[in-house]
């Protein structure tokens, strides 16, 4: 890698005296996107917690630290982001390392750092991390990238990934890892190598199920294919989703009258298994209406990376835009059975706060990315 | 830059990735359209399959608590027990509006402010749809008052509970201990699900050493309940298996008469068979209502605890730390025969002081005039101070710890309650690293007389007693004797080490000491010899008068209490009969003076009706 790189400038792109300009560097179709979802997400969660005011409140809270970091991302000009990428990236596998090597164990698993006021989830800015120094790897090399730069780029995926299974966390593993190669596909590797890689993908499942899984791991994958057989343990999250998803039927059993929420048979119906009290409540109907929210929000996404003047913010907001998809499709997936349940929150809507921050620090990144200028210096 | 840059096409990778997130997009519609059909199959198609399991979901179970163990005193005196109350409960999600429904309830039976903060503290945490007690210990005239008032209040309901109950109250609280909610940092440590009907936990005491067997195995019931969670009806029942009744070697009795010699002196009574380490008595002064703790106790009555003069929270029996004073003097006197510094026939003048060569510092007696020619059996009896500082001299502090030692001096008893303070057995090893300085001569000097730096616990000093009073046999004191289990099957105590007897000692050397312990009491000049009143056994003894060095505990005294703080602590131990050994005690009775004045007439009324009672 050249040492003497340019990042380029950019300047503010919005027009003078517009709406936008007078304020911050949002994008309004994108931030509409996200209040709806959040206000979507406060109306279920106060059915799904028992009409509890307080868990409202804190997730006000939550909502309002994150947007509030959306809002300082936007307001980094893109080659700051592309300069410090690699210091982000390195850093945050010494931080997966420490987790490693002195990480506190949080339920059961070496996930955590303790830096003494909080602790903190390295494994959280390798979600951004990844993408961004794929993105910036790439953007420095001639697209389509040549088979040194794909070596190079599977390391930059695949090194962080393996540290952060081996916590273990396979779930996150594999969604950052999912990160990292939909920007290569963005960048235009052939489809002949990308069915070469899955094949072998394919071949490779049978060698991670025997030596790459913990026990418990296995459990989950067996437990997917045949909730029934453990009806008491594990099978009981989806057998129970599922009863609350099919019995919402067309039009849902109303808000607030879901009985499989509120009788508290669905578990972990605040956090990761949401979605299924808001289909049970709202319906097939209501869900319509949730996907197309969902759908309009990654259209913006990747048509801010369409848009995008250079190949690091172009590949960086694609890829972006496509782990958010994934984590939607995966909780989904997960929630209604299509999927092993993996642990994994339904954006913008779940309860919790560490993964909607960094959830939000990407969007701030893309809008980012959409109301700056690149200026032509020749670089 | 390098000329690679150059050959970058702009434009050809833009038109590359819009072509890619086109592809990109399609694959997002396909998958949510995969969502979508799932959607279908699930809501549309497998709906009323999912409904009937929907319904069928009424069933639900639920955990019974069982019910808690008794305690007993060795002869069956009901320590702890669990009593039938009624409990006015509220389900908060169902009150609409809670300050107001306090206030209305107020109205109708009485409501303390400590009630409705108690009643707000267990808001906190508890789980959703769970009722919360505002009133425990209902009379049957609020039950009644409650009950036609009812319908005015949804939400409230009048719980019939079994309470831990402390019949005893004050009499045995620090062996006895006491239960109280369940707290964030137990809820981590116990099994969820057989505690998932229990409400209190074992705090203290007894009640927290033994939870495992007092608590028992949680049942569970299969309920239907109608589309509000409401209980329709018992499906099946898997009854809880109750907790096992415990006996303890106390005698409450005899912890009666402790305390009531006590008066309203602060201090320590522990009574020990030495033939087995039963605890007999353990009783410290002062004390408080193990009762008030069960359903949580208000800030007020608390802080008035907590910053009381008493320190009745105090364990004194367990966590005081005394000097033990000339009571060491038998212990340090046997050493001096074990080691051969002495015999039975050394003698020594006491002047009524004791200086170092080179030092014109005094070490002084308590009897100022000198106690003359004196041998070992006279520095018992008369507790002469001198005799001992030239013996400790002479054997060297690290003798003195070395033989002392396997007395249990310095060490925790091992006792099966929790929160034992292990005493202070200097040596110069010791003072090296808890000091980080080397000893001096002086201090093995006051070390001979029990000051300095030695500590015991009035449980380290019965138990030290009971070991002499039987000639080197070793026990650790225990409170638990038995529990009942199935099948009239008991589960009995087991110590958790075999303890070695001290069987390398010449009996002609337990001989002398115990011989000089009894002439203590029954000797002309003995320290204690007003506690002999022709009683048919033989009561050997030994008085202490304790130094009160700067005492950190005690250190919010208000000035007109100085005077009585700085009062010598009053020492006795003792035992009987002494052939034959069946109760060693010891007493300590803070600022209480003279050990032969104060304390042993404690120890006697305590020995004379276990012995009395026991012909």
């Amino acid at each position: 890698m050249s040492e003497t790189r340019s990042y380029g400038r950019w300047t503010d792109r919005r027009q003078q005296g517009s709406l936008s300009h007078r304020n911050l560097h949002l994008d309004w179709p994108l931030l509409l996107g996200l209040v709806v979802l959040s206000g979507i997400s406060l109306v279920v969660l106060y059915s799904s917690g028992g009409e509890n005011m307080d868990l409202i409140w804190r997730q006000c809270i939550r909502l309002g630290i994150a947007f509030g970091v959306m809002v300082f991302f936007a307001q980094i000009p893109p080659h700051h982001i592309e300069r410090w990428t690699p210091w982000i990236y390195g850093a945050g596998l010494a931080m997966l390392a420490a987790v490693l090597i002195f990480g506190a164990i949080g339920k059961g698993a070496q996930r955590w750092l303790d830096l003494g006021l909080f602790r903190f989830q390295p494994s959280e800015i390798m979600k951004l991390a990844v993408p961004m120094m794929i993105s910036w790897y790439l953007a420095e090399n001639p697209l389509p990238p040549s088979r040194k730069a794909l070596a190079i780029a599977a390391l930059i995926i695949f090194v962080p990934a393996g540290l952060i299974v081996k916590q273990p966390d396979l779930g996150t593993a594999l969604l950052i890892a999912m990160a990292g190669i939909f920007a290569l596909l963005l960048s235009g590797v052939s489809w002949r190598l990308v069915g070469g890689f899955s094949v072998l993908g394919a071949a490779a499942a049978p060698l991670l199920w025997f030596f790459g899984m913990h026990d418990y791991q296995r459990q989950r994958v067996l437990t997917f294919l045949n909730p029934e057989s453990d009806p008491l343990g594990a099978g009981y999250h989806i057998i129970q989703s599922k009863i609350a998803i099919g019995s919402g039927g067309l039009y849902g059993k109303g808000w607030l009258n879901g009985t499989q929420s509120q009788l508290e048979f669905l578990p972990e119906r605040s956090t990761d298994f949401i979605f299924a009290v808001f289909a049970e409540e709202f319906g097939f109907f209501g869900v319509l209406v949730l996907l197309t929210i969902y759908l309009a929000v990654i259209a913006r996404c990747l048509y801010i990376a369409v848009q995008a003047q250079d190949t690091f913010t172009r590949l960086l907001a694609g890829s972006l835009a496509l782990t958010f998809f994934v984590y939607l499709v995966v909780n989904i997936g997960m929630v209604s059975g299509m999927l092993p349940v993996v642990g994994l929150p339904l954006p913008m809507i779940s309860y919790g706060g560490t993964s909607m921050v960094t959830l939000m620090a990407a969007f701030g990144i893309l809008m980012s990315i959409h109301t700056h200028r690149k200026l032509l210096t020749g670089g | 830059m390098s000329p690679r840059i150059a050959i970058k096409d702009h434009i050809r990778e833009s038109q590359l990735f819009t072509s890619r997130a086109i592809v990109a997009f399609i694959g997002v519609i396909l998958a949510l359209l995969a969502i979508v059909g799932r959607m279908v199959y699930l809501q549309i198609i497998s709906h009323e399959h999912y409904t009937t399991l929907s319904q069928n979901n009424r069933v639900s179970i639920q955990p019974l608590a069982p019910t808690r163990g008794l305690i007993f005193d060795r002869n069956g005196v009901i320590l702890a027990q669990n009593l039938p109350t009624y409990a006015l409960e509220i389900v908060p999600e169902r009150v609409k509006d809670l300050d107001k429904t306090i206030a209305e309830l107020g109205k109708i039976i009485a409501i303390t402010p400590a009630d409705i903060e108690r009643f707000h503290d267990r808001l906190k945490d508890k789980r959703r749809f769970q009722p919360v007690a505002l009133r425990h210990r209902l009379s049957d005239e609020e039950v009644a008052r409650l009950a036609v008032n009812r319908y005015r209040f949804p939400g409230i309901d009048i719980a019939a509970r079994l309470m831990r109950d402390y019949p005893q109250a004050n009499l045995a609280v620090h062996a006895v201990g006491y239960v109280g909610r369940i707290n964030e940092k137990e809820l981590q440590q116990i099994d969820p699900s057989n505690y998932a009907a229990t409400t209190h936990i074992g705090k203290l005491g007894i009640e927290k050493a033994y939870e495992d067997l007092l608590h028992g195995t949680v049942g569970f019931q299969r309920v239907e309940t109608n589309a509000l969670g409401r209980t329709l009806r018992v499906l099946d029942r898997t009854p809880p298996v109750p907790g096992k009744n415990i006996v303890l070697t106390l005698d409450a009795e005899l912890q009666r008469t402790a305390k009531q010699a006590m008066g309203d002196k602060r201090g320590a009574v522990v009574a020990i068979d030495p033939r087995n380490g039963d605890v007999l008595v353990m009783a410290s002064l002062g004390d408080y209502d193990p009762n008030l703790f069960v359903n949580g106790i208000d800030h007020k009555t608390y802080n008035a605890l907590q910053h009381s003069h008493a320190k009745p929270l105090f364990n004194r029996a367990m966590l005081g730390q005394y000097p033990p004073g000339s009571t060491i003097k038998p212990f340090i006197g046997l050493a001096g025969l074990v080691s051969d510094t002495i015999t039975p026939k050394t003698q020594i003048f006491c002047r009524g002081w004791h200086t170092l060569k080179g030092d014109d510092h005094k070490y002084r007696d308590w009897k100022t005039t000198g106690h003359g020619m004196t041998n070992l059996k006279k520095a018992i009896t008369e507790s002469c101070d001198v005799f001992y500082y030239d013996l400790a001299q002479t054997m060297g502090i690290d003798l003195i710890h070395d033989l002392l030692a396997p007395f249990g001096f310095g060490a925790k008893t091992g006792i099966d309650i929790a929160g034992e303070a292990s005493g202070i057995l200097p040596s110069t090893a010791w003072k090296r690293r808890a000091r980080g300085k080397p000893w001096y001569l002086g201090e093995t000097l006051i070390a001979g007389i029990g000051q300095g730096y030695t500590l015991t616990t009035p449980l380290q000093l019965a138990r030290a007693t009971a070991i002499m009073g039987s000639r080197g046999h070793v026990v650790t004191p225990h409170l638990f004797d038995h529990a009942g289990l199935a099948d009239s099957q008991q589960l009995d105590y087991q110590a958790p080490v075999a303890a070695r007897d001290l069987d390398n000692i010449d009996p002609a050397d337990w001989d002398e000491i115990i011989n000089d312990m009894k002439n203590v009491v029954y000797g002309l000049h003995g320290t204690a010899r007003r506690i002999n009143h022709g009683q048919p056994y033989k009561i050997a003894g030994k008085t202490g008068t304790a130094q009160v060095f700067g005492i950190e505990q005690e250190e919010k005294y208000v000035a007109k209490d100085v005077a009585k703080r700085l009062r010598d602590h009053a020492l006795f131990i003792a035992f009987a009969p002494v052939d034959d050994p069946k109760i060693a005690v010891a007493v300590v009775v803070e600022n209480g003076g003279h050990g032969g004045s104060i304390a042993a007439p404690i120890a006697a009324a305590v020995i004379d009706q276990y012995l009395g009672d026991k012909p």
